[in-house]
């Protein structure tokens, strides 16, 4: 035995004891947010998600964040520091990160994926998301009883199908409890941006809006619709419970605890595979926040009454008839929407005006 | 169109631009003297979390705004002892002002997040504010949008009506020369960075204690940058620059109005667009004027 094979020999030995020291070591998960946790909305919710991990699982677990990720190449960046350092399994909590997933998920082949509210998949790459769209249903129930002016505004962020869908779900059901009504929709191009937010806030109660749903993060339209008095609103994301009893009258809460316990549980054991999820208000991944005594007892019995069946599978927010905006025929008398069809909505229903930008 | 009320719109059209000024009018001091500081976006956000913290813990956003002057006044000042005594690049100490007031701020807000701030009243002008149209434009908004164009009219009258005026912008034309003169070149300076800070801050507290109003990380936008291009837009003079923040308020306004209004058959793309186009467009219109001789130049005695 040569000198130079028992340094071989050692080095080969250091390397299987730090491959299994690799093995005994925490499970390491990443996250990246695309706006601050301190959102108090999207962003804040995920991380609760986190919190959520790191007590289930406690020293077992190592988690790490990055937060305000600017959607496009930069976040790519941040994915591949953090697969470099370890990382085991990687949230990627917004539609935007889509790409650099895909990307970062075909150069590390070893690390777990899981990407929010996107639609491509991998050996490695999970996608999940919430049925919003059912917690919509319930606040356009609620919205159209309430509007006085019937207008309601309503703040989109970015014209994909997620919020496409929800603005469908929520006038589908305030067009059925008052005809009258009519959507306002303001395209903010952002997901945060309190300023731009509240302006847009501002601009749809100018324009006669006595109602604001907002598909935005930050509680600057609830602030801006209490200055302006008379007008109701609903926390986004997070319960945004500050705003309570008005003008914030109930809210969607995405609630991605559970299942970010178990994705990485699932990483933990080995069984983790490549899926796609679509929680609804049945699985807890999509709560209606508390409905508060601004809203009549009937409405509220109403709105309540909607969520249950919804949870119960006996309604479904897309249920035919139901035309697309340009008149042409979308679903028949009874016929629900099929998941392929939700998933890719580019189109409003009919009543709704404006244009989608494209 | 017919569907967006002209009052309401001009009315909006002052308040977004009111931030955008603030910061602007301090940042054109600052570069009229002869110092080039990209952190206007770092003191902004400070001002706005100074403000916030000051006005909630004390119940007065009038201290509020006082706090946040001070925040960015004292913020610049790293950046003037680093720049005007330690003769750092201006270009990069600007940009580390940004991310270092970006970071500041989201420490020093952490257990401010959601929490609601002191209403700003609207100064009640008596008689004034009955006029119709004007009245509504024009005298109902808080003290904070007067504020803001009596400091652009001082620095107009400053710059051109006093002595002190014309040893700035001799400082800015010419530091070697203004030297010789037996100015004060780092000492004018400096005093010309805190007020840049001052207003910087003040600006930032105007989003957090009455647009928004609340704090929340990062919630400037950009707003900084915006007024760094308005300074350039105005050719480093105060009349222009409250025209080049009114468009492209004007124009951030209206987009947000036509969209709300329902009755648009513009796409929103080119609504979207509209703010920067139109700013664009004057830049080149307006023939951009010739910046301050010594702008962005280091400056010691000895040289």
């Amino acid at each position: 035995m040569t000198f130079k094979t028992v340094l071989l020999g050692a080095t080969a030995a250091m390397g299987l004891a730090t491959g299994a020291m690799a093995q005994d070591d925490k499970t390491k998960v990443g996250f990246i947010y695309v706006g601050p946790i301190g959102d108090l909305g999207w962003s804040y919710q995920h991380d609760q998600g986190r919190l959520a991990v790191e007590e289930e699982f406690g020293d077992k677990v190592e988690t790490v964040y990055v937060e305000s990720v600017p959607e496009g190449p930069d976040a790519e960046r941040v994915l591949t520091q953090m697969a470099l350092q370890g990382a085991d399994m990687i949230f990627t909590t917004s539609f935007g990160f889509m790409e650099a997933t895909m990307n970062a998920a075909q150069k590390f082949p070893d690390v777990k994926f899981e990407h929010a509210t996107g639609y491509q998949r991998a050996d490695n790459v999970s996608t999940y998301s919430a049925r919003f769209y059912e917690g919509r249903a319930v606040q356009g129930l609620i919205a159209g009883e309430m509007t006085e002016s019937n207008i309601i505004g309503y703040i989109g962020s970015y014209p994909i199908p997620e919020v496409i869908r929800g603005i469908n779900a929520a006038y589908l059901q305030a067009k059925k409890v008052n005809p009258e009504v009519e959507f306002r929709v303001v395209w903010a191009y952002t997901w945060f941006d309190p300023a731009k937010e509240a302006e847009a806030a501002k601009a749809l109660i100018d324009a006669g809006a006595d109602v604001i749903l907002q598909h935005t993060d930050s509680t600057a339209p609830q602030a801006a619709a209490q200055e302006a008095g008379d007008v109701i609103t609903f926390g986004q994301a997070s319960d945004m419970l500050d705003y309570a009893p008005e003008p914030r009258v109930s809210s969607i809460i995405d609630n991605w605890n559970q299942y970010y316990i178990d994705r990485v549980g699932a990483v933990m054991d080995g069984s983790w595979e490549s899926q796609d999820t679509w929680g609804g208000i049945d699985s807890g991944m999509v709560e209606i926040g508390e409905i508060t005594e601004a809203v009549p007892a009937e409405v509220k019995q109403a709105a309540l009454e909607l969520k249950d069946k919804i949870a119960a599978g006996e309604v479904h927010p897309f249920t035919g008839p139901i035309n697309k905006q340009d008149g042409s025929a979308w679903l028949a008398e009874g016929e629900t929407a099929d998941d392929e069809t939700l998933a890719g909505m580019n189109f409003y229903v009919e009543g709704l005006k404006g244009e989608i930008p494209q | 169109m017919s569907n967006i009320d002209p009052i309401l719109l001009l009315t909006a059209i002052i308040i977004v631009s009111t931030p955008i000024l603030l910061a602007a009018i301090g940042e054109l001091v600052v570069e009229r003297a002869g110092v080039l500081n990209l952190g206007v976006e770092g003191m902004m956000i400070t001002g706005a979390v100074c403000g916030f913290v000051v006005a909630t813990m004390t119940g007065s956003p009038w201290l509020g705004f006082a706090g946040a002057a001070l925040g960015g006044a004292l913020l610049s000042m790293i950046f003037g002892i680093l720049t005007q005594l330690f003769l750092s690049n201006q270009v990069a100490t600007g940009l580390a002002l940004t991310l270092f007031g970006l970071g500041l701020s989201a420490l020093m807000g952490q257990g401010y997040i959601g929490v609601k701030g002191p209403a700003v009243p609207d100064l009640y002008l008596p008689l004034l504010r009955d006029i119709p149209v004007l009245g509504p434009i024009l005298f109902r908004h808080d003290i904070i949008v007067y504020l803001a164009l009596a400091i652009v009219l001082g620095v107009w009258l400053f710059l051109n009506r006093t002595r002190a005026g014309r040893v700035l912008r001799a400082v800015g034309e010419n530091h070697d020369a203004a030297h010789a003169l037996g100015y004060k070149v780092v000492r004018v300076r400096l005093m010309a960075i805190a007020f840049g800070g001052a207003c910087a801050g003040l600006g930032g507290a105007y989003l957090s204690l009455v647009r928004v109003p609340q704090w929340t990380e990062g919630m400037t936008a950009g707003a900084g940058w915006i007024a760094l291009a308005i300074v350039v837009f105005a050719s480093w003079r105060p009349g222009r620059l409250v025209l080049g923040a009114w468009l492209f308020g004007g124009a951030t306004a209206l987009q947000l109005a036509l969209q709300a209004s329902g009755g648009v058959q513009i796409p929103i793309e080119y609504l979207q667009m509209a703010p920067y186009l139109a700013t664009i467009l004057v830049l080149v219109i307006l023939r951009a004027g010739r910046a301050p001789g010594s702008l962005g130049r280091p400056f010691h005695a000895s040289s």
